[in-house]
């Protein structure tokens, strides 16, 4: 990483873990049972630039959301670390937490849970603005309504409760209310998993359209591989916990260099239904949280898994500009590589890790 | 909390119209304003004073004189009816109120907490409710002494944690929605989140069961001024009424069936109010 | 792909004008709105739409496992017979039978206290005449059929001790049993993730060539439709919008519907741009507007379409649309140049 003249990340994430203990019953207890966790961060890796939109992608339980809600401090890191501006997000007190917590602003998946019944737009708005005191107490209204309007809500919204609004209008009034405090990041967790795919476009044009006009920096966690492709300008795939490929969107999409990549855009259906296939492009499924496989944590499912695999878990290494994958096999993907050949060679490596 | 109900298409604020709330609620509402009204003005109603003697009229049966009879002083049975229910809407007030605001307090910042906090109160809980409430207030009570105000002490001791645990449960299921997520994300102060946020939302079940509450008080309250424990005679309490009556069951019923009647009554107005509270109440999704 | 057009041979199923009504405080509110489609011997029907569109509806109204206020009126013609005039009795034997259906939520679909043996011999008790080793016997087969590893030792274990794919493989096999010649699928794979989906979907299309099942599929998922129906009916509001074989749709689409929705979904080569939305929501069934219900949310809207409703039309042999301007609409192109 030749990260010399670069600008520093605006984010950095690493190494970042984090457990879940499994409840443990009295039986447990007393015969010495060492308690279980749900292992859903495994040493992530992952930076974010000033500006740009970094989408994680994955499917259920590799950890996508936790992540995110680590980002904003929902949960806190069982060791590694996120740096923001360069300093340890844990380390912020007082004054400088209330400073993080403004300038890093989450948007929830679910649109019917995510806003207070029983308060107005009005007031769920209105709260954001005085809490952080980014507008003295007479600019309250007139913010209130460019928020609305930035979101492309009719003014009258402000004094209507949740229940009387759609999907996709919750999730207007959620951006409103992250974009309230004039954030510098918006991590959007599935922000649009929850909605009609007619109202799903026009969610993520108002994102995009946004993210131009305010200059936001944008974490857009998600499982639909098409709309991360849409909106990313980087993304960073997750498995079990960890972040196995990240790289530019389009070399990503058109050359992953991680089999589970591969997998997981082959699994993808095609929009062209000429363009069909038969054969199931992943098998197996997800090994549980609780007891992570040894070595590479695909390999319980990798049609390519060697000997090594099983012994020494891959890190990112580099594999084309701002392009990484965690695999054994560093030729994966590319046009001329085929992995049964690229196996048979590759060394064993001494165990590391 | 707003009392105002919102319905979609229209922005204004909207006052509470009459026909669009519940019917349980306007008859409830209807029995507990007479309630308060007899409570609070007895005398304007109650046609003897209440603990007048008639030594000629002694155990004389309801009459255009006497509707309600007369009991064994020959005081008249209605006139202690009504003034009965300054005593007993004070109880149905006072022995409630406190462990409302105690328990939803003390529910909230445990419902919020969890881990030690909620396993702390949960023994707590257990403790209480497996003795029977009645037994608890009455051994309390033997202890500090007969009177309403030892009364209220025994029953605030223990009353709260019913609506402790209320509030404690509901906060729990609150706490993991998004829009706490979201409070705590912004950066809002834990207190703000609880009182502010979740409160609002987990409150509903502890208001209703206090609707009930003070119906329960009001029979604890004439339990106890029936053994002599609650309310001294000769102040007129329904409980202290009905076991004035006691020995006269079998010639002179209208000195005991008149009070429990008003006790029945008082008692349905509560619980058809709180129903109807429920039901104003019930969050739209 | 099998007899996508309905020319030549019969229908395995014909629905005609089926109507669903509920009667709620409000009034009446039909959910389904005078459907009608045929479905092939062997051929994969795809039932797309958003939510309130009365898909899933439609595809219970068949089996008329509409719970009580509603109401389901029309023709279901299954081998010549109508399962909407059918006694309950016989209907029984139908379901579970000849049609056998899946539900999206394989987890509640199960029976948490019962093995999956037992849920699967179940079936085969009801409809077949095998005894009790040879159902055994049988179950082992059909969850080996539908991929389960190891299946004669699953066949005692509990639904939550499966993973939700697994689950809805089991709950696959419990359909199977009784041999069915219609599977109605209501969005099978909307809880599964997306290398899961892939596994299901294609195990449902290996079943159908094996057993040459018909299959109504029900979706949201244009994916899902594209990579596995032979043919699709697009529904908004209650009613069939537009049908045809899914690669002429996708191509070129006839009713702005259609059309709005395939140019929501992003494709690659795009990045970052406006996505073809279409405005507003959709309507709710209690109110769905006059003329053409999709008419306030269409670019192509005129007069007529706030006046006159139109009705399902062929404009092409095997392809339907119900559009006053459905020839704008397909001169119009899709979102995306091909």
């Amino acid at each position: 990483m030749s990260a010399a003249k670069e600008p520093l990340p605006l984010l950095q994430i690493e190494e970042a873990v984090k457990r879940f203990p499994m409840p443990q019953g009295i039986l447990d207890r007393l015969a010495g049972r060492p308690p279980r966790a749900v292992n859903a961060l495994n040493g992530v890796n992952l930076a974010v630039r000033r500006g740009e939109t970094v989408g994680i992608v994955g499917e259920s339980g590799c950890g996508k959301s936790t992540l995110a809600r680590c980002l904003v401090r929902l949960h806190e890191l069982d060791d590694g670390r996120i740096r923001f501006d360069g300093k340890d997000v844990a380390e912020y007190r007082g004054a400088e937490r209330r400073a993080f917590n403004r300038r890093v602003q989450m948007i929830f998946q679910d649109p019917y849970s995510s806003l207070n019944p029983r308060m107005r737009v009005r007031q769920i708005l209105g709260e954001a603005l005085s809490v952080h005191r980014v507008r003295p107490p007479a600019e309250i209204p007139g913010r209130i309504a460019e928020l609305l309007e930035l979101v492309r809500l009719p003014q009258d919204a402000a004094d209507r409760f949740p229940h009387e609004f759609s999907g996709g209008q919750r999730q207007r009034i959620g951006i409103a209310r992250a974009l309230a405090v004039e954030p510098d990041v918006l991590v959007a967790d599935e922000l649009v998993s929850a909605l009609d795919v007619s109202v799903q476009a026009q969610v993520v044009n108002l994102l995009l359209q946004l993210q131009e006009e305010l200059h936001l920096t944008v974490v857009f966690v998600a499982h639909d591989l098409r709309l991360v492709r849409h909106i990313s300008h980087r993304v960073a795939v997750m498995y079990l916990g960890k972040v196995i490929e990240v790289g530019p969107t389009e070399a990503l999409f058109t050359a992953p260099r991680h089999p589970y990549t591969k997998a997981l855009l082959d699994a993808a259906p095609e929009l062209d239904p000429t363009r069909r296939t038969r054969v199931a492009a992943a098998r197996g499924e997800l090994p549980s949280p609780l007891d992570l496989p040894q070595g590479c944590l695909f390999n319980t499912r990798c049609p390519h898994a060697f000997d090594r695999c099983f012994a020494e878990r891959p890190i990112l290494t580099p594999r084309g500009p701002e392009h990484r994958a965690a695999c054994h096999l560093t030729d994966f993907g590319l046009p001329q590589a085929d992995p049964a050949s690229v196996a048979a060679v590759a060394a064993p490596a001494p165990l590391s890790l | 909390m707003s009392t105002t109900v919102s319905s979609p298409g229209t922005g204004r604020r909207r006052r509470l119209r009459l026909g669009r709330l519940p019917v349980t609620l306007i008859a409830g509402g209807l029995i507990l304003l007479a309630s308060l009204v007899l409570a609070i003005v007895p005398s304007a109603f109650a046609p003897y004073d209440p603990i007048a003697m008639d030594y000629m009229a002694i155990l004389s049966p309801p009459s255009w004189a006497h509707p309600f009879g007369t009991d064994s002083f020959g005081r008249d049975v209605l006139a202690r009816v009504i003034h009965a229910y300054t005593i007993d809407m004070q109880i149905a007030v006072f022995a409630t109120t406190g462990p409302l605001i105690v328990g939803v307090i003390v529910g909230a910042l445990v419902g919020y907490a969890g881990g030690v906090a909620e396993a702390i109160f949960g023994r707590i809980v257990d403790a209480v409710i497996s003795f029977p409430f009645l037994v608890l207030v009455i051994a309390i009570v033997a202890v500090l002494g007969p009177g309403l105000g030892n009364m209220y002490i025994a029953v605030g001791v223990i009353g709260w944690v019913f609506y402790g645990r209320l509030v404690a449960g509901e906060v729990n299921v609150q706490k993991r929605l998004d829009y706490a997520a979201a409070g705590r994300a912004m950066g809002y102060t834990p207190g703000r989140i609880i009182f502010r946020h979740l409160l609002p939302n987990a409150i509903t079940p502890a208001i209703v069961y206090w609707m009930t509450d003070m119906a329960l008080a009001i029979l604890l309250g004439s339990s106890l001024g029936y053994l002599g424990l609650g309310a001294q005679p000769p102040a007129a309490e329904w409980g202290v009424q009905i076991a004035d009556g006691k020995n006269f069951m079998s010639t002179a019923w209208w000195i005991s069936v008149f009070p429990g009647v008003a006790i029945v009554i008082t008692g349905l107005g509560f619980s058809l109010f709180g129903d109807g509270l429920a039901e104003l109440l019930r969050t739209k999704k | 792909m099998s007899a996508a057009l309905d020319t030549g041979s019969a229908p395995a199923l014909s629905v005609r004008d089926l109507s669903t009504t509920f009667q709620t405080p409000r009034g009446p509110v039909t959910a389904v709105d005078a459907v009608s489609f045929d479905v092939m011997p062997g051929e994969v029907l795809g039932l797309v739409g958003e939510s309130g569109s009365g898909k899933s509806v439609t595809l219970r109204s068949l089996m008329r496992l509409v719970h009580a206020p509603g109401t389901v009126s029309g023709a279901v013609s299954w081998k010549g017979r109508d399962l909407v005039a059918m006694s309950a009795p016989e209907l029984r034997k139908v379901r579970g039978g000849e049609i056998a259906m899946i539900f999206q939520e394989p987890t509640s679909a199960l029976n948490p206290v019962l093995t999956v043996g037992l849920q699967i011999e179940e079936n085969l008790k009801a409809h077949t005449s095998l005894d009790r080793s040879a159902r055994r016997k049988r179950a082992i087969e059909l969850l080996d059929l539908v991929g389960i590893p190891a299946a004669a030792s699953r066949l005692d274990d509990y639904p939550h001790q499966f993973s939700g794919g697994m689950r809805q493989r089991v709950m696959i096999a419990i359909a199977l049993a009784s041999d069915p010649k219609l599977l109605l699928a209501d969005e099978p794979t909307t809880a599964l993730d997306v290398t899961i989906q892939d596994q299901i979907l294609k195990l449902i299309l290996d079943l159908r060539d094996r057993f040459a099942m018909s299959v109504v599929l029900v979706t949201h998922d244009l994916g899902v439709v594209a990579a596995t129906c032979d043919r699709m009916a697009v529904m908004y509001a209650g009613r069939i919008v537009e049908s045809g074989p899914v690669v002429d749709l996708f191509r070129e689409p006839h009713h702005a519907y259609t059309r709005g929705l395939l140019g929501s979904v992003p494709r690659g080569g795009a990045e970052r741009t406006q996505l073809l939305s279409i405005e507003g929501t959709p309507p709710s069934l209690a109110a769905i507007p006059p003329g053409c219900a999709f008419n306030p949310r269409c670019s192509f809207a005129t007069e007529v379409c706030r006046r006159d409703r139109p009705a399902l039309a062929a404009y092409a042999p095997g392809r339907f649309v119900a559009c006053h301007h459905h020839t704008e609409v397909a001169a119009a192109g899709t979102a995306v140049a091909a």
